[in-house]
């Protein structure tokens, strides 16, 4: 089984990727992970360059996606919302619409933000993003506000309840992951 | 003098398999400001009455056979957030009563959507047997009912801008049926 990252923070200390990271400690050791760092690369959607062939960050944000198993979503929030890199590669993730390939893929998303609020509006966004591209999104949350005090120097979840919550959705996560495993077999 | 005609109450006794190219479940649902409507096929379905007028009717229809006019509408209906074809890909249902006057017929039932079972009636009419140009012996089914898609896990919604609905909860149903004696 294999799972991947996506952060929808660019920036090299972002919180929203040490999220992601200590998520990934929470993964049986069986799967792997990995975590996608083509964001930056995605150029500006538009259709006329919705073509084969795709453009090639493009390409590859898409073969990452049909090569996992499930995909975990870190988001930060920008004026209530998703932050606009990660929208745009979703919307190149969404096309063709009827065989996009995060068309019935297992998804959770969690957020970590510097205010008090833990990108929660910016996270219920990205859900209703993804379940309209076709998704299967579990139905699990972690807020992580007051990000800036929230990780150690070594980037581990520093949080007790905050880690607990995370492992809760991970589990959440592989377990749907394995019952789709388990079906298509 | 006059002529006096029994109503049937019974079905015609025997095996009697649908014929899926003739045979499918119409759906129409209030969407926006007219009536949106679709299909699912190639439906499977089986009616045994005994001699002694016992009935037993199961039919099933996959969630990817549904009809719609757009690809990509297609694939919302299948998507986990409606019917979910990956997890539950039939629809399935199982008759628990059937009720006959003549060419009228009612069924009484357990239909189940995305996982879910709830008890249905539907009304229609019956013809009598016939010879088809085929060699066999078919008889039609004409059955309709209107279920409440919520109580089946089908929530989706989108708002008008007046903050109402797009789409009714409440969904007719109707089954074509050609049976074919076996």
């Amino acid at each position: 089984m294999k799972v991947l990252g996506i952060s929808g923070s660019l920036r090299g200390g972002s919180h929203n990727t040490k999220l992601l990271r200590a998520a990934a400690e929470f993964l049986p050791p069986y799967v792997e992970f990995e975590l996608w760092d083509g964001l930056k690369a995605v150029p500006p959607y538009d259709e006329d360059d919705d073509i084969d062939p795709a453009p090639a960050a493009v390409a590859h944000l898409r073969a990452a996606i049909a090569g996992a198993d499930a995909v975990l979503f870190a988001t930060p929030e920008y004026n209530s919302s998703i932050p606009g890199q990660l929208k745009n590669a979703l919307d190149w993730a969404s096309r063709p619409i009827a065989t996009n390939v995060l068309r019935n893929k297992p998804v959770v998303v969690v957020g970590a933000s510097a205010g008090a609020f833990g990108a929660v509006w910016a996270q219920g966004e990205l859900r209703k993003v993804l379940t309209a591209i076709g998704a299967r999104v579990v139905d699990a949350e972690v807020a992580v506000g007051h990000a800036d005090e929230r990780f150690s120097d070594d980037g581990a979840l520093a949080d007790e309840d905050l880690r607990d919550q995370l492992r809760e959705t991970v589990d959440m996560l592989v377990e749907e992951t394995h019952l789709r495993v388990a079906a298509a077999a | 003098m006059s002529t006096i005609t029994e109503a049937k109450h019974s079905l015609p006794t025997g095996t009697w398999n649908v014929d899926p190219v003739h045979s499918q479940i119409g759906f129409a649902v209030e969407y926006v400001v007219g009536t949106f409507r679709g299909s699912f096929s190639p439906l499977d379905a089986k009616l045994e009455v005994g001699e002694d007028g016992t009935t037993k009717l199961v039919g099933s229809v996959p969630v990817a056979g549904v009809r719609v006019q757009d690809e990509n509408l297609s694939a919302h209906l299948q998507s986990p957030e409606f019917f979910d074809a990956e997890r539950t890909p039939d629809i399935s249902f199982s008759a628990t009563e059937v009720r006959r006057s003549g060419d009228e017929i009612a069924i009484a039932g357990d239909l189940t959507i995305k996982g879910t079972t709830h008890p249905i009636e539907a009304n229609g009419t019956i013809t009598d047997p016939a010879d088809d140009p085929y060699g066999g012996v078919r008889f039609g089914l004409k059955l309709e009912t209107t279920i409440d898609r919520t109580q089946f896990g089908l929530n989706w919604n989108n708002p008008l801008p007046n903050g109402k609905p797009s789409l009714a909860n409440d969904v007719k149903l109707a089954a074509e049926l050609y049976l074919v004696k076996e």
